[in-house]
């Protein structure tokens, strides 16, 4: 998608994943969005080089949308939709 | 999502611990993607599931002198212990675990000497029915 497409959204939940190496980022990502109703929107902070594909996979195979990734600084910020 | 749930089945043959991380690592992030993962542990991997296995649990042959330091860069890289991803594993409901009956003979293992994480105690055939319907099996 391209930037700018994007809806506008509200971030309802922050998950700090920052030190944790795999599977740990996407295992605490499957429980938050679990706890979530379909359409909120959670922010994922990271610094596992290896979460770039596992989220962009998790979100594929699950049916949740990413609607952004970004990096700075070795950080990798992510935001999910969850449901499509 | 709907349809039916994807599966995943692993032999856990091993009871060491280069072997015993990527099993649970594995599925775990399966059930992250709501795969069901069915692991039997058979022959060596079964000491994993007896009382204090896999806090007991080494590097394999010669590499085991280097066991301690390992855990160590475990604990600093922030990875959990073995007992801490079965946990995890269990808290999903997602991963069911299995303990190789013939196996319980021929080490002298009794059920009671087992770890209560342990769904079930079955024979090769029954897993192997799980294994036809998986979409994943592996050996490890």
């Amino acid at each position: 998608m391209m930037k700018g497409m994007v809806d506008e959204y509200v971030v309802n939940r922050t998950l700090d994943a920052r030190g944790l190496f795999c599977p740990m980022p996407i295992v605490k990502l499957k429980k938050a969005v679990k706890e979530m109703a379909d359409g909120e929107v959670i922010k994922v902070l990271a610094t596992d080089p290896g979460s770039k594909r596992d989220v962009e996979a998790w979100c594929r195979k699950t049916g949740n949308s990413l609607l952004e990734a970004s990096e700075a600084d070795g950080v990798f910020t992510y935001i999910i939709r969850k449901g499509g | 999502m709907g349809g039916e749930r994807k599966k995943m089945a692993i032999i856990v043959h091993s009871g060491t611990m280069d072997k015993l991380y990527p099993a649970f690592m594995l599925a775990s992030s399966a059930s992250a993607l709501d795969v069901e993962t069915h692991l039997f542990f058979t022959f060596w991997g079964l000491s994993a599931l007896k009382k204090g296995g896999l806090e007991a649990a080494k590097l394999p042959g010669l590499m085991r002198i280097g066991t301690g330091m390992m855990k160590g860069r475990i604990r600093e890289a922030g990875v959990p212990t073995l007992s801490e991803m079965l946990a995890m594993c269990k808290e999903s409901g997602d991963v069911k675990i299995y303990a190789c009956s013939t196996t319980m003979e021929l080490m002298k293992i009794r059920e009671e000497d087992l770890i209560p994480e342990v769904d079930e105690i079955v024979g090769a055939t029954a897993f192997m029915a799980i294994a036809l319907d998986a979409d994943i099996q592996l050996f490890i």
